[in-house]
This record gives C-alpha cells, structure tokens and sequence, in this order.
C-alpha cells in the first residue's frame, strides 16, 4: 500500500509537470505547425529571474509572479523575434530562427551571468516532507500535482468557454477560415506565445524547486520531454499532450523504481525504445489531431 | 457596393485569372458561373482577402480593400462561405456560430439575439447545437457555414459552390435560403457551376472561361442564349 502510494504520488508529480510541459510546446504548435525549439528557454528566464531577485526581499509568491510574467513576455518575444518577421516565407527559416533565439538567450545568461549553477530562492514549503498512508513524500510533489490540475482545468475551461480559446482550437483546425471569420492571425499566434509562456514559467519553477539551482542550459531537458510526450500524444492534439506527459513520466517513473542500479544511468535508453515501440504501433501518436491542417 | 475591376490572380508562375472586372449593386444578386478552374473561386478568395491580388482593385462601398486581410474584410461587411464546407469538425454547431459572430464578440446580447435568428432560420442546427460539427450531413454543414457567415450580419455575402456534392433535395432547400436571403436585402456574389440554379434566383450573371470574363448579363438573357450554355457547363 505504501508503495503504491509512493509509486502514484511520482508519477503524477512528475506527469503533472511533464504535461503542462507538453501542453506549453503544442498550443504553439497545434496553431503554426512549427515547433518552438526556444521553448526551454522559457524556463531558463523564469529561473534566473527567481535568482536575480533573490535577495530582493520580496515575498517568495511575489517572485514567482514577476518570473512568470518574464517568461510570458519571453514567449510573446520568441513570436516577435523568431517568427513574426519569417513565418510567411519559409518553415526552415523558423526553424533557424527559433534555434537562434534560442541561443541567443542561453549565451546571454553565459555571458551576464554565469556559466555556473546559480541557486534560487525556495520557500520553505519546498523542502518540507509529508506522510501519506505511510509514504514519505516531498510537499512539493504534492504541489506540483495540485497545480497541474489547476492549471491543466483552467486551460480546459479556457479552451472550451471563451472566445478566445474557441477561436484558437479554430485556428488549429484551420487557420485561414478562421481568418476568414474575422479572427485575427496575429492576436491567436501572440495569445498562443503568452500561453506557452505563461505554462513554461509555472513548470519551469517547479522544475528549478527539484534542484534549486540554475543554470544556461536548464532549457534543454524540459524542452525534449515536451517533445517527446507531444510525438507521443500526438502533435496535434492538446489531449494528446497531456496523455504523452503523464505516459512519460509513467515509464520514467517505473523504469526508475524497476531497473537494476547498474542499468538505471542508462533509463534513457530504455524511455526512448518504449516510445519507438509506441510510435511504430501508432506512427501519429496516440491522439489524432484535427483532421485538416493547412498553414497559413 | 463591390467593385472590382481588372483583377488578375497569380499562383506563382501561372495566372488563374485575368482582367476580370465585376460590380454588385446593393440588395443586388449577382452569379459567376463557368466550368472547373475558369477562375471563378480565385476570384472570390480574392475578394474576401485569402488570396492576394497581382493587379486590379477592388473596392467596397467606394473604399480600396484590394490589399486587405481576411479578418479585416470580415470587419467591412464581408463574409465568405468557401466551397469546401469548412465547418470546424471537432468544435460543436453552437461553437462553430460563436466564431462566426467574432467580431461582436463584445456585445453578447446581439450575439445572442443574431445565434436566435440563425437557429430559427435553420431548425435542423437547433436540434444539433451540441454536436461537433463534423458529425453533420453535408446540406446541415453547409447550412451551418452559412449561418455562421451570417453571424457576423455582413453586408456583402460571398458563396462558393453552395450546392457542390449536395442531393438535389437539399440543393433545393439551399437555394430557396439563398433567395430568402436576397429577399432580406443581403448583397449576394454567388459562384456556382450549377448554372440552371444559380440563373434562376440571381439579377445579373458573369459567365468565366480560362481566366477571363466570356459573357455577361441579366440572368434571363444569360439562360436564353443556348450558345454560352456550352462555356459554363464547360464545353
């Protein structure tokens, strides 16, 4: 029983920020087709914006706001940036751009900052333990779960209850005739940005409070798991992404607890052949996205 | 209303359409008829703004739109319903008229009130509100096209091919909304390949042929003259 416990508490820990990983990289996605290789770096502002205002005084949740809103505006940058000035001539462009971005912010962060960890401010309540039906468990599991949920049902309600939200799964579906209903392209595409930013800077300062410190390149691992999970749900479909997530953070999870301790350096390898196996099951993913998909 | 005049249309090195030049008066229904690829959907799109004109104008109520972007034209007054009946399949009938009322999206009670005119004036979308659209018959989305270009009460209606891969039933029922909607007093630009339908509720009709205007006219005089009947029905 404890185990069980245990075992559930991880995975939807770890599921819960792998999903609103996932959920930050294909909002983007599911509206341009394009995949925003700067996505982990939206995390990386949310860090060292926590540690550059360490010792400011402010109130932890204070800092926590300020760092979201940064790797907001970050998102809406990113589209500004990267995407804005060569979406309409050619995906390899975007491609470039957005590795550039990308870059860019990580050799800044080199440069300003420091090629080293840096620690961030933690409140308190990210160090404590607790016990649940005899499971010893970090308190900041449970708030990782506590805010996906939160987070993934207001995404829901968004998605589902505003207009805004209505007319961005329109324009996933297809863009131009949601255009051509008045919708305007570059107020989905920022929205989407912001959203993305907004879920990258929550989950980056959860993922930060595993480790307490940060560093240039804290980007990449988010980066590839929000990947991973959407090739696994299915690029297209914002489900799809949360399923991707909590799967992924399922095989992690029981390849952390069932693998031997020489093998266990190597679970990567291990994650990656499950997903290979998946997709070759199911090349799409496990969620088909919205039949057609022009761009514009 | 709309004025369009020597309008050409390019995709890439190959020209779609040519000199083509158009007027519709207000309350005024006017027909583009012409067999596959003459050039007559080029020239819709480009009205609405999805496709870019190469050369020509084209004006509303007196104003140059010929650069404007689709979301813009929706703001002048314009709505388009493209041929290939695009309903968002995976959103509901009431989320796909929602959409359609986007630029009021602020006024609620006139959404309301312009979603109650809709589902009265096709019960069929009433009884299927809640469904994803994508589960309809093809003449229930193509009436739900319709309504939700009409959500945002335009002044200029564009219709592509309204009655392409319809039974002759239901080709019927879209065509006695369409001339209920001139009747109302809506601007209607119709393309149609079914020409005996499109001549019988249309004023005025431009019959296209590779790229450029071949003949037009009062709609009466067009289904009389036996010999373009050979240019439209694309002899």
């Amino acid at each position: 029983m404890t185990f069980a416990v245990q075992f559930l508490i991880d995975v939807l820990s770890l599921g819960g920020a792998y999903a609103l990983m996932a959920l930050g990289l294909v909002i983007v996605y599911g509206i341009l087709r394009l995949v925003n290789f700067a996505y982990g770096e939206l995390i990386m502002v949310a860090g060292y914006t926590m540690f550059l205002m360490n010792g400011s005084g402010a109130p932890w949740l204070i800092m926590a706001l300020v760092a979201v809103a940064m790797a907001v505006a970050a998102g809406i940058a990113t589209d500004y940036v990267a995407f804005r000035p060569v979406r309409a001539k050619s995906v390899t462009a975007v491609l470039i751009t957005s590795f550039a971005f990308s870059t860019l912010l990580q050799n800044a962060a080199l440069l300003f900052i420091s090629p080293r960890p840096r620690p961030v401010p933690l409140p308190e309540i990210f160090s404590q333990t607790v016990t649940i039906l005899g499971a010893v468990t970090p308190l900041r599991n449970l708030i990782t779960i506590a805010a996906a949920v939160i987070l993934l049902a207001l995404f829901a309600w968004m998605m589902r209850s505003t207009v805004l939200g209505i007319a961005m799964r329109a324009a996933a579906t297809n863009f131009t005739m949601a255009r051509m209903l008045g919708v305007p392209a570059n107020l989905i595409i920022s929205s989407a940005f912001a959203i993305s930013g907004f879920l990258g800077g929550v989950v980056g300062i959860l993922w930060i409070g595993r480790i307490g410190t940060v560093v240039p390149g804290i980007g990449l691992e988010p980066l590839l798991v929000a990947f991973i999970a959407t090739v696994i749900g299915g690029m297209r479909s914002m489900q799809g992404a949360v399923i991707g997530g909590f799967l992924l953070a399922l095989i992690d999870t029981t390849l952390n607890y069932t693998l031997p301790q020489d093998l266990l350096k190597f679970r990567d390898a291990f994650t990656f052949s499950l997903v290979i196996l998946i997709l070759l099951w199911r090349p799409d993913g496990l969620i088909k996205g919205p039949a057609s998909g022009q761009r514009t | 209303m709309l004025e369009v005049s020597d309008l050409g249309v390019r995709y890439g090195a190959i020209r779609a359409v040519h000199d083509v030049s158009l007027q519709a008066g207000k309350g005024e229904l006017i027909a583009i008829l012409g067999a596959n690829g003459a050039g007559k959907s080029s020239t819709l799109k480009c009205i609405a703004g999805a496709l870019k004109a190469s050369a020509g104008t084209i004006r509303l109520d007196g104003q140059d739109v010929t650069s404007a972007k689709p979301e813009q034209m929706v703001r002048l007054g314009v709505a388009m319903v493209p041929e290939t009946r695009d309903v968002f399949p995976d959103l509901t009938v009431s989320e796909n008229l929602t959409l359609g009322s986007y630029i009021h999206r602020r006024n609620r009670a006139d959404v309301e009130s312009t979603r109650e005119r809709m589902l009265g004036l096709f019960p069929r979308l009433r009884e299927r509100a809640r469904q994803a659209a994508g589960t309809l018959s093809g003449g229930e989305q193509q009436m739900l096209v319709i309504a939700r270009a009409l959500m945002s009460r335009p002044k200029l209606l564009l219709l592509d091919e309204p009655s392409l891969g319809l039974a002759p039933v239901v080709v019927d029922t879209i065509f006695e909304m369409i001339a209920e909607l001139k009747r109302s007093g809506l601007t209607i630009v119709l393309v149609e390949q079914n020409a005996a339908k499109a001549l019988s509720v249309a004023d005025r009709a431009y019959v296209m042929r590779l790229g450029r205007i071949a003949a037009k006219g009062p709609a009466a005089e067009i289904a009389a003259n036996t010999d373009l009947g050979a240019l439209y029905l694309g002899g």
